[in-house]
């Protein structure tokens, strides 16, 4: 079986992030890039699958942001092949573009399984997977929490979450592509002196990818969330900030 | 008090990161004496003691102590180091061996640690915090608190905040008091402000080797851009591997902890200290300031040079000091422990605290203040004892609140 893992550097939001002086994008100098954090389950997912059933798995990302340390981390858990995608495009493309930039790489190649987060923090016209599914032809679960093979190889079982805490096993035909919402284990870690030889000693490849035909999209104005207006701040001691919502309450007729 | 008060015993040269396959051979010398488990805290909850540990070993038993409970309940304490007549690295060579080799296999590891170890990798601190806010906590001092970068001449004290002290709001609070207890000495200081990283204590003795590597290699090269006659400290653990591991990689400065730099300025201190303690003190050896580095005297000095305080010892005190728990990482490890051990070390610790009838439990490491106060509300002692950090019990008799 082989798979693929989409990796994707998404901004590290412990740094700050800060708008541009267009107000239409990120300030790219203002930002680290770190991998998606659900993208990073969808590594471990595949790693566990390679575990349990000897899968092949490869993993691609759009060379933009500070990729090539999350692909050596990628190469140190254990995937055996790690490429950057080389796009051609100056800032970091939306998510119509990345699937179609990723279905021209994935497209001759023969996988089995394409994974990818189910979403990331800067996903703004919609979610990855879907999209690629789309261009690929391809059919696609998202939110999927376990993958199972099959014994013919044909299918997988994948457990995928609904809304109010259900979930649903559901046989896929393969190929396919799946949406991780979480692996099955918190994603493994790496000592540091691991990913340094593995840095010295592996090597990211690279592959060139287009994307023609796609409407790219126009971010009409970006913007920090607002301070809204309505809010009354309550200051004192725990005491008479108590006082203070009961009479807040009551004058609401909230209180009998 | 009848207490074991044994002589203090210099740091030990030795292979500062043996590899497990190492050990047999470092550990020949082995008596099997058992002076280490029966010294240990968590002996009792350990599958193989660390007597049995180095016995498995050096027998080529690898695997079943890599796969026990044993390389994750070590606290760091160094009781067994500083008492193993044969005078091996338990807690700095055993046990970071071991932890390795856990970490080798790629299996799981207990998360709070897993995250604390990639927030030190990405940020430089274990909260995952931005190194850009590490000076913060400063706006709100009071006094000036230089960075060293924008002061722009050399300055007589380089203070290395740490993590805790520059993170944790409990803590926050304190720094903010050592800097107000430097200002009115007068002393010429400044800090590192964003350039500061983790010095790498606990991810040395967690098995974190890579890491440790890294932050040595970017400190050494930090504080050699910069011009100081000393360095102090507010971290214990932070100042035993500053001053004792740093140099054999190549990083030699001089360094103090607080206790030692402003026992060392007692009689300026002392015409400041005006105010008498609200009740009597008992003081923790923490295990760094105490049998790693030996600072005993130092400490009881500070607080005895508070007007009309009456200082009090718990039944183990300094060399047979009971730890918090939380050393060599494991402050990141509470609820693995507790699934394993009966009750926790600070919780034990306190308890001695409350049988001195004293009603402050002085510390000086920054593990102390959240890891006693809440081990004073699980015990029930809310009532009886608070924590106080000794800078906090000066500040406090200065007028410096």
């Amino acid at each position: 079986m082989n798979i693929a893992v989409l990796a994707k550097q998404v901004p590290d939001l412990v740094e700050g992030v800060e708008i541009d002086a267009s107000g239409k994008a990120v300030d790219p100098t203002s930002i680290r890039y770190i991998l998606s954090e659900p993208d990073d389950h969808a590594l471990e997912e595949a790693l566990l699958l390679k575990e349990r059933s000897q899968a092949r798995v490869e993993v691609f990302s759009l060379e933009t942001g500070e990729a090539r340390e999350a692909l050596f981390t990628a190469l140190a858990k254990g995937a055996d092949r790690a490429v950057t995608v080389q796009t051609g495009q100056e800032s970091v493309p939306d998510s119509h573009t990345t699937a179609k930039l990723f279905a021209s790489v994935l497209h001759a190649s023969a996988f089995d399984l394409i994974f990818t987060g189910v979403r990331a923090i800067d996903d703004l016209d919609g979610s990855l997977g879907g999209l690629l599914a789309g261009y690929l032809g391809l059919p696609y679960v998202g939110l999927v929490r376990k993958v199972e093979t099959s014994s013919d190889g044909g299918t997988v079982v994948v457990e995928k979450e609904y809304p109010g805490g259900y979930a649903a096993e559901l046989e896929v035909r393969l190929p396919a592509v799946l949406g991780v919402q979480a692996a099955e284990q918190p994603p493994r870690y790496v000592p540091v002196s691991r990913l340094r030889q593995v840095m010295k000693a592996a090597k990211v490849e690279e592959e060139t990818a287009t994307a023609e035909g796609v409407e790219p999209l126009a971010v009409g104005r970006m913007y920090k969330p607002e301070e809204g207006k309505g809010a009354t701040m309550l200051s004192g001691g725990p005491d008479e900030v108590a006082r203070q919502i009961a009479d807040i309450l009551s004058e609401r007729h909230l209180l009998r | 008090m009848g207490t074991l008060q044994p002589q203090i015993t210099p740091e030990k040269p030795g292979v500062i990161f043996p590899e497990i396959a190492q050990i047999p051979e470092l550990f020949r010398t082995c008596i099997q004496c058992g002076v280490c488990s029966g010294s240990c805290p968590m002996g009792e909850v350990m599958d193989f003691t660390p007597r049995k540990a180095a016995k498995m070993i050096a027998d080529g038993r690898f695997e079943e102590v890599v796969s026990s409970n044993t390389p994750w309940l070590c606290v760091a304490c160094h009781t067994c180091q500083v008492r193993c007549p044969s005078q091996l690295l338990i807690p700095d060579g055993l046990f970071p061996a071991l932890r390795s080799a856990v970490m080798a296999e790629g299996k799981p590891m207990e998360q709070d640690l897993q995250k604390a170890l990639q927030n030190t990798y990405l940020y430089g601190n274990p909260m995952g915090q931005s190194p850009r806010k590490r000076a913060e906590w400063t706006a709100t001092a009071g006094v000036p608190v230089p960075i060293i970068s924008q002061v722009k001449r050399p300055v007589e004290v380089l203070w290395v905040v740490e993590c805790y002290p520059s993170y944790e709001p409990r803590n926050q609070e304190i720094s903010r008091k050592l800097a107000r207890i430097l200002n009115a000495l007068g002393v010429d200081f400044a800090v590192l402000g964003h350039e500061e990283r983790c010095i790498g204590d606990c991810e040395w003795l967690a098995g974190e080797r890579g890491l440790f590597e890294m932050l040595i290699e970017r400190n050494i090269e930090i504080l050699g851009k910069y011009r100081f006659k000393e360095i102090l400290i507010t971290d214990p653990h932070a100042y035993r591997t500053l001053l004792n591991i740093y140099p054999r990689l190549g990083g030699t400065f001089r360094v103090k902890h607080y206790v030692q730099f402003l026992a060392e300025r007692a009689g300026q201190l002392k015409p400041l200290l005006k105010k008498k303690p609200s009740a009597a003190v008992t003081y923790h050896d923490s295990c760094c300031l105490g049998r790693k580095t030996g600072h005993y005297d130092e400490p009881r000095a500070l607080l005895q040079a508070i007007p009309g305080v009456n200082l009090v010892e718990m039944i183990q005190n300094r060399e047979s000091a009971l730890c918090c728990g939380g050393g060599a990482s494991t402050i990141y490890l509470d609820r693995y422990i507790q699934d394993r051990a009966k009750d926790r070390l600070a919780d034990r610790r306190v308890q001695q605290a409350a049988a001195t009838e004293a009603g402050i439990l002085a510390v000086a490491c920054p593990y102390e203040p959240s890891r006693f106060e809440d081990a004073v509300k699980i015990t029930g002692n809310e009532e009886k004892l608070v924590v106080r950090d000794i800078i906090e019990l000066l500040a406090e008799s200065m007028g410096l609140e």
